[in-house]
């Protein structure tokens, strides 16, 4: 399968502090990697990284082909192939969910709006909230913002989903909801980066796991060996304290 | 003696409801008969306790009227809102006489003292306030000393203004946004050509001729339909990564807040020609609207900065992440949010920008204030200035009044959340 994310020894700091160390990733077409590791240890700047909401210094990122540097001239381009979904949501407050949906399709992609309409009111009934299409996103839910979320980051029909924690604001009664959605697009075949806690979501979907601690990777594994057969110690304790 | 019978209970409630009344009555009689018919009721008593009387009598029969929950409706809601307290019932006392003390002379020098038939100060008879200054002036205040043939043209663009604003009330969402595109960008040309004349066989009327209350509205109409575009970018331009955007937006913001209007407008009127190439020439008034936009423009931009502050981070990651640029960014995310959150600020600033209109007097423009200014040293009308004043201040009052108004109705239909 074809590398869809190239990442070759990235570095990124926070004025002193070192936020990514040397960190080497691969990601396939179509391949679900779950990110896991304790706070702090560099999971959400990583994934912020691929589409630039956080600068790196030292190495290369690929995205699609296209390399990601200060210099990058199409950096919208390619965050617009680039979903992502965020720990608080992030819906537009001023907009209905329908609007928040196809706002960037027709003021980026330049979609007719009536189009960007009917692709905003599939990708709601694909996340099961079409019926919340004409409110606004305070008089929803968190489960349901969260899922308008991601049908709003749908909407742009990206090659890559990009997840940074999207189920840690939420109720536990509503955190199934989203991962049920999360799950579906899975099946469906998107290429998915899932920085999460849930083991059980990362057991069902994953190709791959990552562990990371401290700015580095320490372990990437495939699931079933991550879990049954963690190599490293730091792994080991880690899964032990929240399995 | 036992002073417990002076305690107010239930038990006695009729009597001491008799008696507090009749208290309260007769301080309300003291204090009506003290301020209208000038005479005192209570000259029995020693001067000083005298004077305090009506308090004294009213303190004591709300004394005796506070009963809780005596069953009569009437009594426990004047207990529970205007005598829950000794403290209470001064205030309420102290309030209630204030306004009959004072009221009725205002009245009466406003409406029932006042003259309003006439036609020169001669006419002005009665003690009251002569508004036959008002009515004799009234066409100098609102259209200054633009000669009287043509006010018809200031009529008319005032017309055509306030029909089209009616009329984006009212029309559909979709036609809406060209009344407003041509409100903004064409009619301002089109009023001022109406207004100022020289083509189209219009006779040319200069600007220094204009004035009173219309021109009150043009100055602060332009001021403000273009300081808040400036304001904005201004704001934008301090937050910009650029370090010359920033240093320049910060430069000017700082420059212009620093400055009293009043020296801004002489600037623009004594020091700003002496810049110019000889044989050039911009008009005045032109350079005082040029002064006063850029002026409340500063002030504009640190209100829009503080609800560009306001705006959690995670709408401009949102926003970039759906690869949105800098201006899709905040033109369609972040601006919207940032200035419904500051309507009040924006309120605050149009409204100390209409009530500085009145400054421009220092280069020799009169708008409603300097006409009312001028009038009253007309030799035939001296001794007129209460009038003036009061009635710039209330027509002022109107206007301001009702731009606040309309701001809070905006925040209201604007909020969708939180």
């Amino acid at each position: 399968m074809a590398k869809i994310i190239e990442l070759k020894k990235v570095n990124k700091w926070f004025d002193k502090f070192q936020a990514l160390k040397d960190v080497d990733l691969e990601v396939n077409q179509q391949e679900k990697i779950v990110i896991c590791g304790p706070s702090g240890s560099g999971k959400s700047t990583l994934i912020r990284c691929i589409n630039r909401l956080e600068e790196h210094q030292e190495g290369q990122i690929i995205v699609d082909g296209n390399e990601i540097s200060e210099n990058t001239k199409d950096l919208e381009k390619i965050r617009a192939e680039v979903g992502m979904v965020f720990q608080q949501f992030n819906l537009f407050p001023h907009l209905s969910i329908i609007d928040n949906c196809t706002l960037a399709p027709i003021w980026v992609k330049k979609m007719p709006k009536k189009q960007a309409e009917e692709l905003a009111m599939k990708n709601l009934e694909r996340v099961q909230i079409a019926d919340q299409a004409k409110k606004f996103p305070g008089q929803l839910s968190g489960g349901q913002q969260q899922r308008s979320a991601l049908a709003r980051a749908l909407c742009m029909e990206p090659k890559i989903m990009l997840f940074d924690e999207p189920t840690s604001a939420l109720d536990p009664e509503m955190i199934k909801e989203v991962l049920d959605a999360m799950v579906d697009l899975a099946k469906a075949g998107m290429t998915m980066i899932v920085v999460t806690h849930e083991m059980g979501f990362a057991k069902e979907v994953a190709d791959n796991m990552i562990f990371m601690d401290q700015g580095q990777i320490v372990e990437k594994a495939k699931t079933k060996d991550f879990f049954e057969n963690p190599k490293s110690d730091r792994t080991k304790l880690f899964l032990s304290q929240i399995l | 003696m036992n002073l417990s019978i002076l305690k107010p209970d239930k038990k006695n409630l009729s009597s001491f409801i008799a008696a507090g009344s009749i208290l309260v009555f007769v301080a309300f009689i003291d204090i009506i008969f003290n301020s209208f018919f000038n005479s005192n009721i209570t000259e029995f008593l020693p001067n000083k306790i005298s004077y305090i009387s009506p308090l004294l009598f009213g303190l004591l029969g709300l004394y005796l009227i506070r009963i809780e929950f005596s069953g009569n409706k009437l009594l426990d809601k004047i207990n529970t809102n205007f005598n829950s307290s000794n403290f209470n019932a001064l205030l309420t006392l102290l309030v209630i006489f204030t306004l009959i003390k004072y009221i009725p002379p205002l009245l009466n020098w406003f409406i029932f003292d006042a003259n309003f038939a006439g036609n020169t100060k001669d006419d002005c008879t009665s003690s009251g306030a002569c508004w036959v200054f008002i009515k004799v002036w009234l066409n100098r205040f609102v259209y200054g000393l633009y000669p009287d043939t043509e006010q018809w043209r200031i009529n008319t663009a005032f017309l055509i203004l306030f029909l089209l604003v009616g009329a984006s009330f009212f029309v559909p969402q979709k036609l809406k946004k060209y009344i407003i595109i041509f409100l903004l960008f064409i009619y301002p040309i089109i009023g001022l050509k109406l207004i100022s004349g020289g083509d189209f066989g219009l006779k040319y009327v200069e600007t220094g001729a204009w004035g009173g209350l219309s021109l009150t509205f043009i100055v602060s109409a332009f001021a403000l339909i273009l300081c808040f575009p400036i304001g904005t970018i201004l704001a934008l331009g301090r937050r910009s990564q650029l370090p010359a955007i920033r240093y320049t937006s910060i430069g000017f913001i700082e420059l212009w807040r620093g400055v009293p209007l009043i020296t801004v407008l002489f600037m623009s009127a004594v020091m700003f020609p002496m810049f110019l190439p000889d044989g050039t020439y911009v008009d005045k008034l032109i350079r005082v609207l040029i002064a006063i936009t850029l002026f409340e423009a500063a002030y504009m931009a640190e209100v829009v900065r503080g609800g560009l502050q306001a705006l959690p981070k995670g709408q401009y990651e949102a926003a970039k992440s759906l690869g949105m640029g800098y201006w899709r960014m905040h033109f369609l995310i972040i601006l919207p949010q940032a200035l419904k959150l500051v309507i009040p600020g924006i309120a605050n600033t149009f409204l100390a920008l209409v009530k500085d209109t009145p400054l421009i007097f220092v280069v020799g423009l009169l708008e409603l204030a300097g006409m009312v200014n001028l009038a009253k040293t007309n030799p035939k009308w001296l001794g007129m200035a209460m009038e003036g004043y009061v009635f710039a201040g209330l027509v002022f009052w109107v206007i301001c009044y009702v731009m606040s108004r309309y701001s809070q109705n905006l925040e209201k239909k604007l909020k969708t959340e939180r």
